[in-house]
């Protein structure tokens, strides 16, 4: 009898989910008529009609970026009828590994550091777009240089949609205007200003190197930035692909030089427990309490979208371009770093909204928010919601040199690893760790060494 | 009933259960495709979602119960319990097993991200024991596996003996447990709150604002090596002892109070009591205690990826293979350090096998 | 206890007094200690971002009428501009079938492995152990390729799966402990009434083991709603799917110093197990109990 009831209870169990399921799938198949539209008049899809299909975006920027990012795409899925869906995730290094390597790659994904979209490429799983877009089409889109850095193992690796400028330094201006700051034109005009700074009894600088899995990154750029300035050209070049290495006279000399603003007493707020402990998008915070807790703060041209709601880019808040030290060496060196796109799938709709992605259109909503620079040809001046905008570009176009950002170009567990911890430890027991070791352990660290 | 017509209906009950396990293969692979897909209406892909997963994993052995049922006898007996071990094991073998077996296999190759496994070797545990960051995370380690369980389980046994004289035990217990129910995450916003130095401004950080209050400097905690880990290591102190509290407690309640009346009528003072009666009485319920912190602790990952990512010499192992596998894509250097753990947590677990043997 | 209450019937000296004084206040103090930095949390999340900038909390505690600081604000932004209405939503449908599953499977290999012989039991019996203390950030590499070769990635249905994959061998372990200890009387007077092992399994051990089944219900229930890692890597971040403890994570690394964000979205992620936990709390004590006391 018993085994009757088991039977039954089994069947019962299985026909609930039956009706379930059936009952489920009714409203699914009543889709609502949408209007007929032609999606096929448009500049990208080559005349086919690909609306309700889905592009795939993943990538590290997250929150107001993200927000900014969806508008700017809004033209594109007007106009095509194609969905893109973005997810940013702030674990975007270790999750594009997973699905990358899982198999499950997103049809594109936005690279903050060129040397991991590098290694996906030496396995072969990117797309080259140079079998989508002619050359003389790419060459139109954007400078050699920028094509030059997406070369990678002989393909185009991806395509940029987002430039940043580096060699930034932000002050509050009413308070500057009210205390007779000028700005800088040469370092030693900045270390005097700092020093003044400090005798009037303000804290000159703003520093925080917290980025969670990816602390440190802030103190490389400070590197590269110095580096840029005080060697020639090549040498840089040598020591991102590890032909020079860090253990050298001109490395040890850009670590002293940050260390004359980062380790000087009064010099930053917070002193060293600051630097490390302040996360890079609350460092900004510090310009802005009544009067200014700091004065200056080094970051990039996206730090905008960190700073607390309401502040005004151009009234309460301006820039000024990081001065050089050695003008024999390098007249105006720009360090800048980008987001480039690599594109695992092939579709029909993802070459479409590629082609988008590599005209200026498609950065234009972005362009508007502020704090955006577009590394696009076509992408127009007049778009730049301020002069500050429109600074940013010239800041790139009058750079002599200009380089991308070193430590997203190495090999990752450098680029991506000892850099950023030998820095973040150098740091953190200033004056306890030599120089000379910090620089070892990194080298050590190349691969294949 | 004649034996023919026993014969028909079992080809009967049969053909029904075989049919009753195509359906809900049917219905498994049906499903699937539904919630996969993103034009549902979501209420609806939970409400299939749940039915599903819930009944769905019980008709599953009710049938196959069943199918073994209609068998012969002798066959039935020795199917049987494979009905009832079968999904585990499969479930083990997906889940566990076989990812721990190819970790094995790819710790000996050079192989990261985007590349293909090759120089078979064991390049991968020469280089980590030539890391003075493994001796680091070694150290690290270690010091979680001391200090955790040893503050966890004391500090719980001390809470567990003295509410058990107060009139409000209960509610010390639920406030003392309560922890458990948060997660890493939030844990670590509630400690980042805790520990953190504001570089400008009125410190609101609860230890800044004692340090201050009572005139000294603003700490970075975190940063503070090597006694940053033991800041770290208080968080899981804080979690877990809730966890020890709770066991212990039972087990002191299970201490017989003729025992206990016995051993003060000897003139025995309360710390005799607690080390010479307690103690010795409730030694199994403490050393399971201890064993499934310890196997949680040499397992630690979330508090110290959250709260400092392994920086400032906090580095444990755990971290530091996920760093090595996911963030610089170095899989044979990640997966050797995961054998290291293995081997690191080798005798916990025949510990824990000879344990359950002479159960 | 009987004792004690021997004790309070007569009149306490002053030394008892004292001790007994001494007791709750040390109790006191380490109930306090445990409690605060939850209680902190709970305060700021209902204080306004300039407040909780500008003061302590504990301000807030000591004057609580005398500043118009206190709002509702940061849980009405957590709630709809970061989504953690729908992250709710998303870990209550994760978590239920991730615990409902695996203890329904390790119920099952439980009795089997306590009341049946088969070949092979010995070795289960030692990988469930063993397994138990297998580091899960091993498995999710090789684990996430399965999962695309069988098109599970990103599906509910793959992470019920990976959290009863690794929160089997616990399950098993606990629910071993508990049912292998029911007395073989039991189990064999039913035995005459010429049952199956699966309806003596449904009708009689199952009802007999529902205070180690609820306690590690709990157990399962508080690990899938707090997990981070499995969620990340097999459901996604993308803000309809992803969880709460994910959503979390990511206010932590985009706005880590943003504590009029952070401490209402921590709050808002202990909710549910909070009350799962005093809900089921008096099973979970004698759950784990009669799993582990014999040792």
């Amino acid at each position: 009898m018993k085994q009757q009831t088991t039977m039954r209870v089994a069947i019962v169990a299985v026909l609930v989910v039956v009706a379930v399921v059936f009952a489920a799938c009714g409203p699914r198949t009543e889709q609502a008529a949408a209007p007929a539209r032609d999606f096929t008049d448009n500049p990208w899809t080559d005349g086919q009609d690909l609306s309700g299909t889905t592009v795939q975006i993943f990538g590290a920027f997250v929150d107001e970026d993200a927000r900014r990012f969806n508008r700017s795409m809004q033209p594109f899925i007007e106009a095509t009828g194609i969905n893109v869906v973005y997810e940013g995730s702030g674990d975007f290094e270790s999750l594009i590994t997973v699905r990358v390597e899982g198999g499950s790659p997103p049809d594109m994904a936005a690279f903050p550091q060129p040397g991991l979209l590098g290694d996906f490429v030496g396995g072969g799983q990117v797309i080259d777009l140079n079998d989508w877009f002619s050359m003389d089409y790419l060459q139109q889109q954007y400078d050699q240089s920028w094509l030059d850095m997406a070369t990678m193992d002989g393909i185009m690796s991806g395509f940029w949609h987002r430039a940043n400028v580096k060699s930034l330094v932000w002050y509050p201006v009413k308070a500057w205007e009210e205390a007779g700051y000028d700005i800088p034109e040469t370092w030693d005009e900045l270390m005097e200003l700092s020093r003044q700074m400090v005798a009037n009894g303000h804290t000159p600088w703003s520093i925080g190197i917290e980025s969670a899995g990816a602390t440190g990154w802030v103190g490389t750029d400070w590197i590269e930035d110095i580096l840029l300035r005080i060697a020639p050209v090549e040498v840089y070049d040598e020591w991102v692909t590890g032909d020079h290495p860090f253990d050298s006279p001109e490395v040890r000399r850009a670590f002293e030089i940050m260390g004359e603003i980062w380790f000087e007493p009064d010099f930053v707020v917070g002193g060293i427990d600051a630097i490390v402990g302040v996360p890079f998008g609350d460092a900004p915070n510090a310009l802005f309490t009544d009067p200014p807790s700091a004065w200056m703060h080094r970051q990039a041209s996206f730090i905008p979208a960190f700073f607390p709601s309401g502040v005004e880019i151009g009234v309460d808040v301006d820039f000024f371009y990081l001065p050089p030290i050695d003008t024999d060496i390098a007249p105006r060196p720009v360090l800048g770093a980008g987001d480039i796109y690599g594109v695992f799938n092939d579709r029909p709709e993802v070459r479409a909204l590629a082609r988008f992605m590599t005209q200026g259109i498609s950065t234009r909503a972005w362009v508007e928010a502020g704090g955006f620079v577009s590394p696009h040809r076509d992408a127009d001046l007049d778009w730049y919601p301020t002069d500050i905008d429109r600074r940013f570009a010239e800041i790139i176009a009058n750079a002599d040199p200009f380089r991308f950002d070193g430590s997203d170009l190495m090999p990752g567990p450098v680029g991506a690893g000892s850099f950023w911890s030998e820095i973040t430890n150098y740091v953190n027991n200033y004056p306890n760790v030599p120089l000379q070791q910090t620089l070892r352990n990194i080298d050590a660290s190349w691969p294949g060494r | 009933m004649s034996d023919a017509v026993i014969q028909k209906n079992r080809t009967v009950q049969v053909l029904l259960s075989l049919a009753v396990a195509v359906v809900l293969v049917v219905v498994f692979a049906w499903s699937f495709h539904f919630m996969r897909a993103a034009t549902a209406p979501r209420l609806l892909i939970a409400v299939v979602a749940m039915v599903v997963g819930v009944g769905g994993i019980w008709a599953l052995f009710l049938t196959a119960d069943h199918l073994v049922a209609q068998m012969p006898v002798k066959l039935r007996e020795i199917l049987r319990p494979y009905v009832f071990i079968t999904p585990a094991f499969l479930v083990l073998l997906v889940y566990i097993i076989y990812p721990t077996i190819r970790t094995v296999y790819i710790s000996f190759f050079d192989f990261t991200r985007g590349g293909t496994p090759q120089n078979f070797g064991l390049q991968n545990y020469v280089r980590a024991f030539t890391d003075p960051a493994l001796l680091i995370a070694l150290r690290n380690n270690l010091l979680w596996l001391i200090f955790v369980p040893l503050f966890s389980v004391s500090i719980g046994l001390v809470i567990a003996v003295l509410v058990d004289r107060i009139r409000w035990e209960k509610i010390a217990k639920s406030l003392i447990f309560l922890p458990m129910a948060i997660s890493f995450v939030g844990a670590s916003v509630i400690w980042r709150f805790i520990y953190y130095r504001a570089p400008f401004g009125a410190q609101i950080g609860l230890l800044n604002a004692i340090v201050v209050a009572m005139g000294g400097d603003p700490v970075g905690w975190l940063r503070l090596e090597p006694w940053n880990n033991f800041f770290l290591i208080v968080i899981m102190v804080w979690l877990q002892t809730g966890f020890a509290m709770v066991i212990l407690s039972s087990a002191v309640k299970g201490v017989p109070g003729s025992l206990l009346e016995a051993a003060r009528i000897d003139g025995a003072g309360e710390f005799r009591v607690f080390f010479q009666v307690i103690i010795p009485f409730i030694s199994g319920a403490i050393l399971t205690v201890t064993t499934t912190i310890v196997i949680l602790v040499l397992k630690v990952f979330d508090v110290v990826f959250v709260m400092t990512s392994g920086r400032f010499n906090t580095e444990v192992l755990a971290n530091m293979m996920y760093n090595q596998m996911f963030i610089q894509g170095t899989y044979g250097r990640g997966a050797a350090l995961a054998v290291i753990i293995f081997i690191a947590v080798t005798p916990v677990m025949i510990h824990n096998i000879r344990k359950l043997n002479k159960a | 206890m009987a004792d004690s209450l021997v004790i309070q019937k007569r009149k306490l000296r002053p030394e008892e007094i004292t001790s007994k004084v001494l007791l709750n206040l040390s109790v006191v103090a380490i109930v306090v200690i445990w409690t605060i930095p939850t209680f902190g949390l709970l305060i700021s999340s209902f204080r306004t971002p300039e407040a909780i900038n500008s003061t302590g909390w504990w301000t807030a505690v000591f004057h609580p009428f005398s500043q118009g600081f206190w709002t509702l604000g940061n849980y009405l932004r957590v709630l709809t501009e970061d989504q953690m209405g729908t992250a709710f939503a998303n870990s209550l449908l994760v978590t239920i079938p991730a615990t409902v599953i695996p203890i329904t499977i390790a119920a099952f290999a439980a009795y089997g492995l306590a009341w049946m012989n088969f070949l092979g039991r010995r070795l289960l019996f030692i990988l469930v152990v063993g397994l138990m203390v297998v580091p899960l950030q091993t498995s999710l590499l090789p684990l996430f390729r399965l999962y695309n070769d069988t098109g599970l990635a990103g599906t509910y249905l793959g992470i019920w799966l990976a959290h009863t994959g690794f929160g089997l061998p616990l399950a098993t372990y606990l629910l071993y402990g508990y049912i292998s200890q029911i007395p073989r009387e039991l189990i064999e007077a039913s035995e005459v009434d010429g049952t199956t092992p699966m309806t003596k399994f449904i009708y009689l051990v199952l009802p007999v083991s529902v205070p180690a089944i609820a306690s590690f219900a709990i157990f399962q229930f508080l690990w899938v709603w707090n997990d981070l890692l499995v969620a990340l890597i097999f459901l996604g971040t993308r803000v309809d799917v992803a969880v709460v403890t994910t959503r979390l994570s990511e206010l932590v690394g985009s706005r880590g110093q943003a504590w009029y964000v952070l401490t209402a979205g921590a709050f808002l992620s202990m909710i549910m197990p909070l009350i799962v936990f005093f809900a089921l709390q008096r099973y979970f004590v004698r759950g784990m109990m009669a799993g582990s006391v014999k040792g």
